[in-house]
């Protein structure tokens, strides 16, 4: 009984953060350029939290993250365009496409990689990532709709404050949902140990798998989003630097914490844009020096993350509490 | 007869690591195998567990062929394995790695049944039930992964150099505990290079010497044995 009333509690309180979001921005009370960027944290933490569950909880090092995201957001952005429309429910059917599409390359990606164990995972998903770049950039070849090199452009901007308000909710709660579980926890004895997680019965490869999959999942709902965002895809934005962000931000945030992840996301979008004001024109470029000060200053106070092992209270109780 | 592996050959890649080897465990035994450093003790727990598969051979488990199997499998089956190094969960607490134990086995209630009777032999592990397992010390961490073992109510349990890394005290009273779980029913095959300590609690020994058994009998016999001595016990040949 309590589970419920929490349940309708936690919805509630998801569709006024909805509403509220969206109202706010539909009569102009807010800045259109800070909607966006909230947007994109939110977006961003999406990814994010996608990595956390593959390298944080599972401890499977990817550094393919935004060829995911890039799978997710042309196929959502292909299914959209394609069929013309610009409803909603058309909408909700392309992000779900962009999902399917996402995990299903993960399953077949993590079949043989999955087997290879840390810095050999890290270089086969880097692998991944570059082939990925690479056919967007050729996409054109195939299907003359994705744009290729040029970028692929006039897409619906469907992605509204409502849409990623809720979306980001729906997916914290279902990452809260999946690590507070006995399932979560068999995904953290793999990484702690693999070896004793097989001892005491869990099908490792399995877990693996299904921890890969769900995250990668995750990226390609972000990706979905983001396409329908700004209206224009461009495969620069899925190389591997895009996966090195999403990686600073799991690690920054802390692996294996979820409050953490949330806020390095929004951290990280916000501080990218205060630096692109910040900054006087034509020293855009010491933002990536400063970025990486900053990182290396944060990583030698903060080793364990921002949060360490403290959670907020919504990522703290899960469904078994 | 629990367990019998007959005539097993392991190699890791094209080297020969065991070289025909057959052991058995009767039901509520206690086995030891000892042997130097690289005669491939672990080996032998592993190809048990199913962590490595050997390449001839059979090993029966209850009866049941499970050479090739995978691991989680055969833990399932009722064959718990605590690994060399102990390999508890450093980053969750006490009781969430005693939970684990059951994770694959058992039903809830079974669980929580399990790991009131792991507190009640073990009452330090109580005391530090909400603490991170990588916090603990070493004997705390060695008891927790074979109270860990025990939440899955195995009917073997392999354990791989529990008194590796412990004071003379500690592992005394670890011995105890494994004693303490023998008495529950459990059979047990236990490595050690500690064979004085390991001949103290079990019936039966294997010697292993490169990869191959040199010899096996009761531990009352092998202790006598010049060659044992010398090697593994630490008595000087001709000596006081």
């Amino acid at each position: 009984m309590r589970k419920i009333t929490d349940m309708a509690k936690t919805a509630a309180c998801l569709a006024a953060a909805a509403v509220t979001g969206q109202l706010l921005d539909s009569f102009g009370f807010v800045n259109p350029y800070w909607v966006q960027i909230f947007q994109l944290g939110c977006i961003m933490t999406i990814s994010a939290l996608g990595l956390n569950i593959i390298y944080g909880f599972t401890g499977l090092f990817s550094l393919g993250h935004a060829a995911f995201y890039g799978i997710g957001a042309y196929t959502a952005a292909y299914v959209m365009k394609s069929s013309g429309g610009e409803s909603h429910l058309l909408f909700l059917a392309a992000l779900a496409a962009g999902v399917a599409c996402s995990a299903l390359v993960a399953c077949l990606v993590g079949l043989p990689v999955l087997r290879l164990t840390s810095d050999y995972l890290g270089i086969a998903t880097l692998g991944f990532g570059i082939i990925m770049k690479v056919l967007f950039d050729n996409a054109d070849g195939v299907l003359p709709i994705l744009g290729g090199a040029r970028g692929m452009t006039g897409l619906a901007k469907m992605t509204t404050v409502a849409w990623t308000i809720a979306v980001l909710g729906i997916a914290m709660i279902f990452v809260r949902n999946i690590v507070r579980s006995s399932y979560g926890r068999a995904l953290v004895s793999i990484r702690e140990d693999e070896i004793a997680a097989r001892a005491i019965g869990i099908a490792t490869f399995r877990y693996k798998l299904a921890g890969f999959v769900i995250g990668c999942g995750l990226a390609g709902l972000a990706g979905g989003l983001y396409a329908h965002l700004y209206a224009f895809l461009h495969p620069s934005n899925f190389d591997f630097f895009k996966s090195v962000d999403v990686l600073v931000i799991v690690v920054l945030g802390g692996l294996g914490n979820l409050s953490g992840t949330l806020a390095a996301s929004f951290g990280w979008i916000l501080l990218l844009e205060v630096l692109r004001v910040a900054l006087p024109p034509g020293y855009m470029e010491l933002r990536w020096v400063l970025i990486p000060v900053l990182l290396i200053v944060t990583m030698l106070l903060r080793p364990q993350g921002l949060f360490g092992s403290r959670e907020i209270r919504f990522f703290r109780d899960g469904l078994d509490s | 007869m629990i367990l019998s592996i007959e005539n097993v050959y392991v190699y890791y890649g094209n080297m020969l690591a065991l070289r025909d080897v057959s052991l058995h465990v009767k039901r509520g035994e206690i086995v030891s195998l000892i042997g130097a450093n690289g005669a491939g003790k672990s080996t032998v727990l592993r190809s048990i567990s199913g962590i490595l598969a050997p390449r001839a051979g059979r090993i029966l488990f209850n009866g049941e062929d499970i050479s090739g199997l995978p691991a989680h499998k055969i833990a399932r089956m009722g064959l718990s394995h605590v690994p060399e190094g102990r390999g508890v969960f450093a980053n969750l607490t006490v009781f969430e790695n005693l939970e684990m134990g059951g994770y694959a086995r058992r039903s809830d209630l079974e669980v929580r049944e399990g790991i009131e009777e792991v507190f009640s032999l073990f009452p330090r592990l109580k005391e530090r039930r909400s603490q991170m397992a990588g916090t603990l010390s070493g004997g705390e961490q060695q008891m927790l992964a074979i109270g860990r073992a025990m939440v899955s109510r195995p009917d073997l349990m392999l354990l791989d150099e529990p008194s590796m890394g412990l004071s003379p005290l500690l592992v005394g009273e670890i011995f105890d505990m494994i004693e303490e779980v023998n008495r529950g029913g459990v059979a047990i095959l236990l490595v050690e290079q500690n064979a004085f300590a390991a001949f103290s609690i079990a019936q039966r020994a294997y010697v292993l010497e490169t990869g191959h058994v040199a010899m096996h009998g009761d531990t009352n016999e092998l202790r006598n044995q010049p060659g044992v001595q010398a090697a593994y016990l630490g008595v000087v040949p001709g000596g006081g």
